[in-house]
């Protein structure tokens, strides 16, 4: 915690960013997509306005997600994190242009009887009358078979969404495409 | 000899590989049996189906159990990094598997080191790694969907996830996504990009499309991206040219769907088990 503290601790060179500090923003960075997605999950619950981000490119792997936090915030995030075993590897600084935006368009098909909704690549068809999810299909992301072979069969309002058990970029999107197919089923 | 390597959402499924059979909608390899109801099983099955009309030996396989957490991925593309110089492959697919861009690298230098390169194909999570490690043109063809491709028109995006909203929803232009993917080095020099109308496009030069028949509900249903590259995979491998073996498996995926008169419920299963009609009715 202390390498965190002493992270946070503003500069005397940059003396005026403490002045800025409330509306300033970081980045935390963790091991893998899963830690990401269960990290916004319990800092959601607890009421932090956070959100998902691609990382810049310079710690950027692969398949990953970063999450945006208020500097200010960070030492409470993190205890909050480590009380249930999960910390991150790191937080960073950033600029606007650096990180990506998750993709927030969503492609919507009416078959009749059945609504698709679509996602970046992620698309789940729901039976409109019975509201259970019939189909699962895109994604190149290994957990995007697994979450359609659990999925599929299950009632939309009562299933698990699917960023509980989702560990990639695939998953996440699925969620999306999830929660934008109860919206526009489930909201009445 | 003819290679497909990708991942299979069963945790208990150890890193496995060899010819497989096809039963009973499962592939089985060795002592597993692994329902072809997505994903790489369903373009694997799709393949074996393909190459059945063909008379052609069936395609080694090399596969883990992966559900998302990467480890089963991680050890794909190490075996493959390792081994895959013990093998002469004329056509290689790769498929589902975590995107890591190191590892992507990994198996790629190995290649390099072939005394023949493999006519090499990439879809889903291997072609977003392959695309993000900036060696798109290393192979010779992607099959993208139209949210695949437009993350390869966009430069920047390191997953579909992060696909720009203005590339997004300009889907309608496939063109000049085609256009913007190559001007970008990020398309091999075939695409065959799946959708409501199949695009055949070589070096950025459309050079066919296909639409008939139309069956709407194909894009609801799971796996239909995989059997068509499962079977343009293995049309490649049995001696078609890329061109016609991507104009011959958009047609018939297209007829092996509507065959099955599906309705956006059905599963991949019921399609694969009519692709062999489609492939002789197609072929004469």
């Amino acid at each position: 915690m202390m390498e965190w503290l002493t992270k946070l601790l503003p500069t005397k060179r940059n003396k005026k960013d403490k002045t800025n500090q409330s509306s300033q923003k970081a980045l935390l960075i963790f091991e893998n997509t899963s830690e990401v997605i269960q990290a916004e999950r319990i800092l959601q619950t607890q009421g932090y306005k956070v959100k998902v981000v691609g990382p810049p490119p310079e710690v950027r792997k692969g398949c990953d997600l970063a999450i945006e936090v208020p500097v200010v915030e960070i030492p409470g995030i993190i205890n909050l994190l480590k009380t249930r075993k999960i910390e991150p590897l790191d937080f960073i600084s950033f600029s606007e242009e650096e990180i990506l935006k998750p993709v927030d368009l969503f492609h919507v098909k009416d078959f009749g009887e059945y609504l698709m909704v679509r996602a970046a690549n992620m698309k789940i068809t729901v039976d409109k009358k019975t509201l259970t999810i019939v189909n699962v299909s895109g994604g190149g992301c290994p957990d995007v078979p697994y979450l359609a072979s659990i999925l599929i069969g299950l009632n939309l309002k009562n299933s698990f969404p699917p960023k509980e058990k989702g560990h990639t970029l695939c998953g996440y999107a699925l969620h999306l495409a999830y929660e934008k197919a109860k919206e526009l089923l489930c909201s009445e | 000899m003819f290679g497909i390597a990708g991942i299979i959402p069963d945790e208990t499924l150890p890193l496995v590989y060899g010819v497989p059979v096809l039963k009973d909608n499962h592939l089985i390899i060795d002592r597993w049996q692994i329902p072809i109801e997505r994903g790489t099983a369903a373009l694997i099955a799709s393949a074996i189906k393909t190459l059945e009309v063909f008379k052609k030996p069936n395609p080694i396989v090399f596969l883990v159990g992966d559900i998302g957490k990467g480890t089963g991925s991680k050890s794909l593309y190490q075996f493959l990094a390792e081994n895959l110089f013990q093998h002469s492959f004329q056509v290689f697919t790769f498929h589902y598997i975590l995107p890591e861009v190191d590892s992507c690298l990994k198996v790629i230098f190995s290649i390099e080191k072939l005394s023949k390169k493999p006519f090499l194909i990439a879809d889903a999570g291997f072609m977003y790694a392959v695309k993000m490690a900036g060696y798109a043109n290393f192979f010779d063809l992607f099959t993208p969907d139209l949210g695949e491709l437009a993350f390869l028109a966009d430069e920047k995006a390191p997953h579909p996830f992060y696909t720009r909203g203005f590339l997004l929803s300009n889907e309608k232009d496939i063109e000049s996504l085609i256009k913007r993917a190559y001007q970008y080095q990020n398309a091999p020099p075939y695409l065959l990009v799946k959708g409501e109308k199949d695009w055949v496009v070589y070096n950025q030069e459309v050079l066919a499309t296909v639409d008939e028949p139309l069956v709407p509900e194909l894009e609801a249903i799971g796996g239909t991206g995989d059997t068509i590259t499962g079977m343009v995979s293995a049309l490649i491998y049995a001696g078609y040219p890329p061109e016609k073996a991507c104009i011959l498996a958009a047609k018939a995926n297209r007829l092996a769907g509507a065959l099955a008169s599906p309705t956006p419920a059905t599963q991949i299963s019921t399609i694969i088990d009519f692709i062999p009609n489609a492939l002789k009715k197609l072929t004469g």
